[in-house]
């Protein structure tokens, strides 16, 4: 028996990172918006490690708050550690990583959910997709609800078909022992959608009272750290951080592990999903780099009003008896009180080339989908795939034309570009050397690149707005009054140079020769040449970076200019490859399947060459000039 | 309008009077202006106007050519774009040392047909043309991807595999410091940065002196010597090897036992293979040589069959010459010191004149006979590959100039304490353009290394 429960505009399917996203980014986008969860307790639930973050990683989340996305200003609220990572290195590599206290983060995030205008949160298994004419128009839950939408965006994670393995024990389950989405799947498939199985796993959890930290290395927050939002100003818990500890598996735990091999599911043939290799299981690690004698154990808190601790860098889905042995062979672990056991989940993902670069599928109209059912993996990846699918969900609804970030512009771009037009074998996780201009999608610079877009789609406010530009039109006006300032060789600027252990000056030079080299910073300058406008600590680095690395920067935007004509050059979708003269077989088939948007895009696809995107721009030119020519008589 | 500059040599190689280098795209002028001496400055130039002067290597101060330029500025031009045609001497040397200098200082080497490409894209060229547009462009392509990939088997590359697994694992070093600042990975230093740069950049310098010297043309117009056992290919081999510059490289040959060498006969590189005597036979393992014979046959550009002038046609000779009648081949009669018992009009039936030389393998006479013929096959475009191979050696020296450039910059970058993340832009350069030399044999990835090399993970 079915019942209509309602209509909306935007239904999002699941409430983790990607959904919680999409849903928000709907509704203040004006959409009417149902959100639907198996477990209202489980919203933006961190089932693996219990930190936001870290590089590329890092870098979404500034993106995802510059659109005005939540991820930012929640983690903010609720961190217990955050630290600057790389920073010995360049500015682009710079990346911010924090470790949450995952159950504040999950109330934080309901409660903003809750409160959200136009947003309706509701607990509910959906089990099946009603389609009309081809095309998504609602969901069917298992209590017999069903609900009309405009748009439908699916977030499953890895409940989707899930299934936890543990030594020789395995059974249907999402992650957590949460109920899993098994019909769905099957609702899917009979659209037409090819599906993969991935694989991923956690470590086992322990007893903050049960370890000796004696033994391990402390590893602090930053004093005065930053945040991930534009709009976090202070937080009070910035000065009540908590460390992580440091330890290292021993002789004895490979040991341990190489006498159960045969037990573990990766090699006992139970696993049939394909894991990430960024992320292999401590077994794994073990078996292929044999000759390292050590591993790194990050012990990381999972909140303040918790004794629960991660045991990062010991994944595994080692019989549980196993686990306890391996955790006590660790220095520091010897007398570990083991509460929850690390276990391997397999789920059902959505070979991401069925989508467009809008998220939306190609086989069912209105139906979009992001996160781990994409074949990612990572919470940044998630939300950043949320809060894209939520807007151009949104945007269908309001007729307008989806929103693509170009490679060039953000790593969200990277990474859905990446997904659509090449797939993924293995669960994908964003690395800055996925990025072709890094230098360019920098972390201090993710509101210049973002922001114009987050006002344009309504989703930055005014007043948000407004400071963004007046930032950056100081950052200008800095750098032009450098520009025209000249520093001669006198006493003050002789003597800063001599303390910057820096040469000498012959001759008066500008403020920005100055500031290039490498031992000046933008303090060395101020000191001697305040500057007349008002400038926040932000708006220095900003001028710092902009002027240093001018050389890379301009090096980077050749690049990206070349590529950004290939990008402009639209291929129209209903383009009938078979029928194009000349086009090898393998680029007909394979142009075919992903139906780039751009030759740019289609420059990307394996197995097209460039005689392919020849014949292909001829093609198009001439179709063109043809259906002009008909437009014209 | 606004694509990149690209060049490329628009006449036939020939023993043309003139040859023309043309080069089209919105820095055309400018690019000719930076190589270019004249009275006149090119970038004053007016459109459609023809200027008289020399291409000179800036760098080494170094008179290329005395040239006429020309000048036509879009949108009246064959691309409708700006264009410059640089008229130099006939032959192949200068036409091809002018259009490296060009590569060198900004203009990219055209894709197969890409001219045509951008005349019909401007609108220059009638729509009803697509169909023969496209033709042209595939038709080039399949050829050059023929060349490039016979050239992925070459020395060259054997040469570049290990330069580029060195950046590689530099660049998967550097990735995982950077993407994995909090693991035990040991920090690159700036000083290992600059010894891997430096140790590449010395191959990279030593590869192009031999590119001066014409010497890294091993991967020529593939020319196989066939004949019956002891007709003289081993010795026409060695001849051709000593008489004509030879380029003997300390390059190990690939491991097929077919002998190669490569030679430059009036300026066309040849790789030379002498294969296997061609008889019926049934030896198995002689068979195996054979077989790898006829094989090696399929593939050439250009055929060398050795006739024995002192003995008469044999069975398998007879076979060879109604077989190889219509590919580019030329029959050599050795032996000549010998008297004579070849039925040589028999030869003449299937073969001109100018396609039969008399020479002597042992002796030395008559190699020039050979040269002579083989430059007129090539010239008159019956060898086919010989222009693309040409072009592509002259594509592999721009980009090795350009992987020099990138490393000389991280190098120098790793003595002004820049951050890693920004040198390691120069070092992917270098890599990328190496990459290009090997084309699609090149298709390794950066992560696979990095995941490989490093044990990572949560």
């Amino acid at each position: 028996m079915t019942y209509r429960a309602g209509d909306f505009d935007v239904i999002v399917i699941g409430a983790g990172h990607a959904g919680c996203e999409a849903a928000l980014a709907a509704a203040r986008m004006g959409c009417e918006t149902l959100l639907l969860t198996i477990n209202l307790d489980m919203v933006a639930f961190m089932p693996c490690n219990p930190s936001v973050g870290g590089p590329a990683k890092g870098h979404v989340v500034r993106e995802i708050d510059a659109l005005g996305g939540e991820m930012g200003r929640n983690i903010d609220k609720t961190f217990i550690q955050m630290r600057m990572l790389n920073t010995a290195k360049g500015p682009a590599v710079h990346a911010l990583r924090a470790q949450a206290d995952k159950f504040m983060y999950q109330h934080k995030m309901k409660e903003t959910i809750e409160l959200q205008e136009r947003l309706t949160l509701r607990q509910g298994l959906v089990e099946d997709l009603i389609i009309e004419d081809g095309a998504c128009v609602g969901v069917v839950t298992k209590t017999g609800a069903e609900y009309g939408a405009k748009t439908v965006v699916l977030t499953t994670g890895t409940y989707l078909r899930g299934k936890v393995i543990l030594g020789e024990l395995m059974y249907e389950s999402g992650p957590n022992n949460q109920q899993p989405a098994v019909k769905l799947s099957e609702a899917l498939k009979r659209c037409g959608f090819q599906l993969a199985r991935f694989k991923t796993g956690t470590p086992p959890r322990v007893h903050e009272d049960s370890i000796d930290f004696s033994k391990t290395e402390i590893q602090p927050g930053d004093n005065k750290p930053k945040y991930f939002s534009y709009e976090t100003e202070y937080m009070a818990h910035s000065d009540d951080q908590i460390p992580c500890w440091l330890t290292y598996t021993s002789e004895e735990t490979h040991q341990i592990i190489n006498d159960n091999l045969y037990r573990a599911p990766m090699f006992s043939g139970l696993i049939e999903g394909t894991g990430p290799r960024y992320c292999p299981s401590i077994e794994d690690k073990i078996v292929r780099f044999a000759d390292k004698p050590k591993h790194q154990i990050f012990l990381e808190p999972e909140g303040r009003n918790t004794k629960e601790f991660y045991v990062q860098g010991l994944s595994t889905s080692m019989p549980e008896e196993v686990q306890i042995d391996i955790l006590r062979s660790i220095p520091g672990l010897e007398k570990v009180e083991m509460m929850r056991p690390g276990y391997a989940i397999e789920y059902d993902a959505v070979i991401p080339t069925q989508l467009w670069p809008s998220l939306e599928t190609k086989l069912v109209p209105n139906l979009f989908t992001a996160g781990q059912i994409n074949g990612t993996s990572g919470y940044e990846e998630a939300a950043g795939q949320g809060v894209m699918a939520g807007i151009n969900a949104a945007r269908k609804v309001q007729g307008a034309d989806p929103v693509i970030i170009e490679r060039s512009r953000g790593y969200i771009g990277v990474m859905i570009d990446d997904l659509v037009t090449k797939g993924t074998n293995e669960p994908y996780r964003l690395l800055t050397s996925r990025a072709e201009y890094r230098l360019l999608l920098r972390h201090d610079n993710a509101d210049l690149r973002m922001t114009p877009i987050g006002y344009e789609i309504g989703l930055i406010k005014e007043e948000r707005h407004r400071k963004f530009l007046e930032k950056k039109e100081r950052v200008e006006a800095e750098i032009n009054r450098l520009k025209e300032t000249k520093f001669r060789p006198d006493e003050a600027v002789q003597s800063m140079l001599t303390s910057a252990e820096s040469s000498l000056l012959n001759n008066s030079v500008d403020g920005i020769t100055l500031l290039r080299r490498p031992e000046l910073n933008y303090r060395h300058l101020e000191a001697l040449s305040p500057s007349p406008i008002e400038l926040t600590e932000d708006m220095k680095e900003q001028v710092e970076i902009q002027v240093k690395y001018t050389g890379y920067i301009e090096k980077q935007q050749i690049q990206v200019e070349r590529m950004e004509r290939m990008e402009k050059k639209r291929i129209p979708e209903n383009i009938d490859y078979d029928i194009i003269y000349g086009l090898a077989v393998e680029a007909k088939q394979k142009l075919g399947k992903i139906r780039p948007l751009s030759i740019g895009q289609a420059s990307r696809i394996s197995g097209v060459t460039p005689a392919d995107l020849s014949i292909l721009l001829v093609h198009l030119e001439h179709y063109n000039r043809v259906t002009a020519a008909a437009h014209g008589s | 309008m606004n694509e990149d500059t690209i060049a490329a040599i628009a006449t036939a190689l020939g023993e043309g009077s003139i040859a023309v280098v043309r080069v089209s795209g919105q820095d055309a002028v400018d690019t000719v202006a930076k190589v270019f001496k004249s009275k006149q400055n090119l970038r004053e130039a007016v459109s459609h106007t023809v200027h008289y002067g020399w291409i000179v290597d800036p760098q080494h101060d170094q008179v290329l050519d005395e040239v006429l330029v020309t000048v036509m500025k879009g949108p009246r031009s064959f691309t409708a774009e700006d264009v410059v045609e640089i008229s130099t001497h006939g032959g192949i040397v200068a036409v091809k040392s002018v259009l490296e200098l060009l590569l060198r200082h900004g203009a990219r080497l055209a894709e197969p047909g890409e001219f045509t490409k951008r005349a019909f894209l401007n609108g220059r060229i009638d729509l009803a043309q697509a169909e023969a547009v496209i033709d042209l462009i595939r038709s080039k392509s399949d050829r050059a991807f023929q060349v490039a990939r016979r050239q992925a088997e070459g020395s060259l590359s054997k040469q570049i595999i290990p330069m580029r697994q060195q950046l590689i694992e530099l660049l998967a070093h550097v990735e995982v410091n950077i993407d994995y600042p909090e693991h035990d990975v040991e920090d690159v230093t700036s000083g290992f940065i600059r010894d891997n740069c430096s140790s590449v950049l010395r191959e990279v310098e030593q590869l192009l002196i031999k590119s001066n010297e014409g010497k890294i043309l091993r991967e020529g117009i593939v020319t196989v010597i066939v004949g019956r056992p002891n007709a003289g290919k081993s010795s026409l081999l060695n001849a051709l090897a000593r008489e004509n510059k030879a380029i003997v490289t300390d390059i190990p040959g690939t491991t097929r036992d077919i002998v190669e060498e490569s030679v430059s006969l009036s300026g066309i590189p040849l790789r030379l293979l002498d294969t296997a005597g061609i008889r019926e036979t049934s030896d198995k393992v002689e068979q195996i040589g054979v077989e790898r014979s006829h094989g090696a046959l399929n593939e050439a550009d250009l055929i060398l069959l050795v006739l024995n002038h002192h003995e008469p046609l044999h069975e398998d000779e007879r076979k060879l010459l109604k077989q190889l009648k219509d590919r580019s081949t030329i029959v050599v009669v050795n032996k000549i010191d010998l008297p004579g018992q070849l039925e040589i009009e028999e030869v003449e039936q299937d073969y001109s004149r100018d396609r039969i030389v008399f020479l002597s393998a042992k002796e030395g006479n008559g190699i020039d006979l050979l040269e002579k013929a083989v430059s007129g096959l090539f010239f008159s475009g019956a060898v086919e590959s010989g222009d693309i191979t040409y072009v592509s050696n002259a594509r592999h020296i721009a980009l090795l100039h350009q992987t020099k450039r990138s490393l000389e910059e991280a190098i120098s970058a790793t003595q002004e304490s820049v951050p890693i993340d920004l040198i390691q832009i120069d070092i992917a350069a270098s890599w990328e353009s190496l990459g290009q030399i090997l084309g699609d044999a090149a298709g390794d990835s950066l992560l696979d290394q990095i995941f490989s090399q490093f044990c990572l993970g949560k």
